[in-house]
């Protein structure tokens, strides 16, 4: 299972991250940051969908977001 | 047990500092400067690194890269990289502008650093405002546009017309290569960074000027939210800016 990681303290709420997920994971959470913002989140729910891709720590102007990838199985294993 | 093998792929570049920056949300240059410190390691660059700053919210730019770096008068960054790259020839010099800096009060400085072929290596990042000083008309400013100093908007017959500066940057004989990239989605991203890479590998072979224009946005002077501020990139700019390489002399057998 891939995931991403977004430091708080750093995401400004800009949700650029939300417009590049080719899964749509990525929404707008209810907490507010130090600063203000409200940050960017994957939710529970949907956190065994993250693919890995690494498309939201791209497009982050803030470089909030870490992105652990985990390979596929290969089959047989 | 996944987690074992999980593999962080994605996190700060080393060359960019890990601390917070005061752009806006949404402002791009935060990706702009991520690109260049993610080159400078891949190159393994940083140790031989000096960095011209200009004036503009770029200003701050020596706080986010961990690099040697001068600041320059406003608009003076080529010039200024000029002179520390003819006496330390032997080091990595680039300045990194805006359109406020580059393209109006800089506009001498870079024409004839690239006319001159320096070999520097230009990355300008283009958001058609004067950013920090509270959004006025910057020469790039599109037509229509509305601004602090064009409350109407931009006219042609009253302001002119925005100036295009890779084009002409690409037109002049000193110039090695002259790309125009945006930042608005990932593939647009990955193509820039290509782009400001291939104006890196043209400095240390020696072979002359690179120029990299990067198309970006700025939600607090547009007066947008940052989702209609990136779209504005895709719908608004580069209908007038077109993408792409717009002069690359290892293209056109040039190199001796």
């Amino acid at each position: 299972m891939s995931r991403i990681v977004v430091q708080e303290d750093r995401c400004k709420g800009c949700l650029l991250c939300t417009t590049v997920c080719p899964v749509d994971i990525i929404v707008q959470s209810d907490r507010f940051n130090a600063s203000g913002y409200k940050v960017a989140e994957v939710p529970e729910a949907d956190a065994d969908k993250c693919t890995g891709c690494a498309s939201c720590a791209t497009i982050c102007p803030d470089v909030a977001i870490k992105v652990y990838k985990t390979p596929k199985k290969k089959k047989g294993e | 047990m996944s987690e074992m093998n999980e593999k962080l792929v994605f996190d700060r570049p080393k060359s960019v500092i890990d601390r917070a920056t005061h752009y806006c949300p949404g402002c791009h240059h935060g990706v702009a400067h991520r690109l260049v410190g993610e080159l400078l390691d891949e190159m393994d660059l940083a140790e031989k690194v000096i960095l011209t700053t200009s004036i503009g919210c770029s200003v701050f730019l020596y706080n986010y890269l961990n690099v040697d770096a001068v600041e320059a008068p406003h608009g003076r960054a080529p010039a200024v990289a000029t002179g520390i790259k003819r006496a330390r020839p032997e080091h990595f010099v680039f300045t990194y502008q805006g359109d406020g800096d580059l393209a109006s009060i800089g506009m001498a400085e870079i024409i004839h650093a690239a006319n001159r072929g320096e070999k520097i290596s230009v990355i300008f990042v283009n958001n058609t405002v004067y950013g920090m000083t509270g959004g006025q008309m910057a020469p790039t400013t599109l037509i229509g546009q509305t601004t602090t100093t064009t409350p109407a908007g931009r006219c042609m017959t009253h302001e002119g017309a925005p100036i295009r500066m890779t084009e002409i940057i690409a037109s002049l004989g000193g110039v090695a290569y002259a790309a125009r990239g945006s930042l608005d989605n990932v593939k647009n991203i990955r193509k820039a960074k290509k782009y400001i890479k291939k104006a890196f590998e043209f400095q240390l072979s020696g072979t002359g000027f690179g120029f990299v224009e990067l198309l970006s946005a700025c939600p607090t002077n547009w007066k947008m939210t940052p989702l209609a501020a990136n779209e504005r990139i895709q719908k608004e700019m580069i209908p007038y800016f077109p993408l792409g390489v717009f002069k690359d002399v290892s293209e056109e057998g040039g190199i001796c």
